[in-house]
């Protein structure tokens, strides 16, 4: 095989793995949008926050460090603990229930029925509170996270690859194991909703709110398990970007890029945006590969967006939307 | 006047039961306009109770308040024996009342089989954590809640559409649908808002017996809005006649039929 194909294919699989990590954040959207019809623009953050915070209790940093020290003339900056992996991710878990309570009790449940632009508005807000948050909790500086995730040159794959193609595939072991955890991820949200009792009212709270409520759901309670859902895959994006490219504001920003992800795969569809972010991700990376050089490169940073722009043009619902109808 | 504690018998030889469900001085105001003033009335076991009234005169309000949709700025409201303090819409249905809607209100996006299912959410008792940890129980209780469900489903006619999304569905189905939801939660007490507006004939026909079925089978206590004068004097065991907010009648629909206030409001009153 021409050295040029196997490079494309090599660049193909690795953009089906960054695909996995937008993949994930579009996630975080579609679930509270369903449930709620608000646009979560704080999402991006919420991985950011869920990051820190991870970061923050594994290496036993005391929470608003610099407010305590500054106020009070201490000097105190960590508990001189380390918390275990796991451990330290079931309590960030905790944190964004308790985030998610906090959002619906004194954000959005003062906000029913409002218009979806009012909605949207209050969740920038939130952005803007949570990156605040986080830089107040845990400071500002870049943080390393390692919760034990493999990470480098898959030996394997490039040994197996070469011995076939005469060409080692590079594949990040981060990348795979994202794969699979966001697998598994997907696969337990759509259990979730289609078997358990809970999973049956959200589904049927973001069908219909009047309806929910006459037979017996209290839509609080939905909407403070969405956001908890959406505050878990928040988590575990931070994490996956996180050990990737380290704990930093930055981070914020992949909400950016799982606008377009929405916009190709649907505001309303799991599957849509699982197969948005790997759109987005091997486009963006193939574009990059075949195009890029005669662009002048650094194509990445817009590709998603035309191509969201050209789906607005000819498929506004996105691939697996809801079609809108006009009944007149 | 009836007595609290005790029945009646209906015309056709069915033994009416003790209150469930009594409205006292109701009045429901939406800023300036009062929509119901002072209106009181009792809904009894077992029966079919009806509230008719021309357009606007406060019926869906009536209704509303019953199921805990408004809020009553006077007035109590007593469900089997007790007064109901202030509830969420969904308190009241986890209390048995449900409900129709005017409008239908289905989850479009399920299938028929789904929408009733979720008519057995009040009565799914097993908590998050065991429904994945402890399988069995979880799904012991899914086909308990089943049974009843695919009983509603043959009992209302629908089993071949039972796979069918909601959103495929002509009217008149979905509100059949829409009664199968309600029926699930086999509830205390059981509101219809307009069950036959926008039916013709044939299907207006096919709901009365629905309902007189439901009734008769379940021993359901129903209690109806309508405005088509017709249909509501067959089905029902005793009337209340709404207009303009207020209260103009109340009995069999006999009493009703020849009370000179409901023929004033309904054919309108020459004016000399």
């Amino acid at each position: 095989m021409p050295e040029q194909l196997l490079f494309a294919m090599e660049v193909t699989l690795n953009g089906l793995m960054a695909g996995v990590l937008y993949a994930l954040v579009a996630l975080g959207f579609v679930l509270i949008f369903k449930a709620s019809g608000i646009f979560n623009f704080a999402q991006g953050v919420m991985a950011l926050f869920a990051a820190m915070t991870l970061v923050g209790i594994m290496d036993g940093q005391v929470p608003f460090a610099h407010l305590i020290n500054a106020t009070f003339g201490t000097d105190i900056h960590h508990f001189g603990w380390h918390v275990p992996a796991l451990l330290a991710i079931i309590l960030t878990t905790g944190v964004m229930v308790l985030l998610a309570i906090g959002v619906q009790k004194f954000v959005m449940g003062h906000l029913v029925n409002q218009e979806p632009i009012i909605l949207f508005m209050a969740t920038i807000g939130l952005a803007y509170f949570l990156e605040g948050l986080s830089d107040l909790m845990w400071g500002s500086e870049i943080k390393k996270l390692d919760v034990g995730l493999p990470q480098g040159i898959n030996e394997t794959i490039d040994q197996v690859t070469y011995d076939l193609f005469g060409y080692g595939f590079f594949i990040d072991n981060l990348d795979i194991v994202a794969t699979v955890i966001a697998a598994l991820l997907v696969v337990a949200l759509v259990l979730f909703a289609q078997y358990t009792k809970q999973g049956r009212a959200m589904r049927a709270v973001a069908d219909d709110h009047q309806a929910a409520l006459s037979v017996g759901i209290s839509l609080n309670f939905i909407w403070v398990l969405v956001w908890s859902l959406a505050g878990f895959v928040a988590l575990v994006a931070g994490i996956m970007w996180g050990t990737k490219s380290g704990v930093q504001f930055s981070l914020s920003l992949i909400a950016l890029k799982a606008l377009p992800v929405l916009m190709l795969g649907g505001f309303t569809s799991i599957p849509g945006a699982i197969v948005g972010g790997l759109i987005i991700g091997v486009g963006e990376k193939l574009f990059e590969f075949l195009l890029g050089p005669a662009l002048g490169g650094a194509t990445e940073n817009w590709f998603a967006y035309v191509l969201a722009l050209i789906f607005l043009l000819f498929r506004p619902q996105g691939l697996f939307g809801e079609k809108i109808i006009e009944r007149v | 006047m009836l007595d609290a504690s005790e029945g009646y018998t209906t015309a056709d030889g069915r033994k009416i039961g003790g209150v469930v469900m009594e409205m006292k001085n109701i009045t429901l105001r939406f800023g300036g306009v009062t929509a119901i003033t002072d209106i009181s009335f009792d809904i009894r076991e077992g029966e079919i109770r009806a509230i008719i009234g021309p357009n606007g005169a406060g019926k869906s309000s009536m209704l509303n308040v019953i199921s805990g949709f408004y809020v009553p700025q006077e007035g109590e409201v007593w469900f089997r024996g007790a007064k109901r303090p202030q509830m969420k819409p969904y308190e009241v249905a986890r209390q048995g009342i449900a409900r129709t809607f005017q409008n239908i209100a289905l989850f479009e996006g399920m299938s028929v089989l789904d929408n009733v299912m979720t008519g057995r959410l009040t009565h799914m008792k097993t908590g998050l954590l065991s429904q994945a940890i402890w399988k069995g129980k979880a799904e012991e209780e899914e086909t308990a809640n089943r049974e009843v469900a695919e009983k509603v489903i043959d009992f209302l006619e629908i089993q071949h559409i039972r796979k069918t999304p909601v959103s495929r569905l002509p009217y008149g189905l979905k509100k059949r649908v829409e009664l199968a939801r309600a029926l699930a939660a086999e509830p205390k007490l059981l509101l219809l808002d307009e069950p036959m507006a926008g039916m013709n004939v044939e299907e207006k026909e096919d709901m009365s017996r629905f309902i007189l079925d439901v009734n008769d089978e379940f021993g359901t206590t129903i209690a109806l809005i309508e405005h088509d004068m017709g249909v509501v004097m067959d089905l029902s065991d005793r009337v209340v006649v709404m207009d303009y907010g207020k209260k103009i009648g109340d009995g069999s629909p006999d009493e009703v039929r020849n009370n000179q206030d409901v023929i004033d409001a309904y054919l309108g009153v020459a004016h000399d």
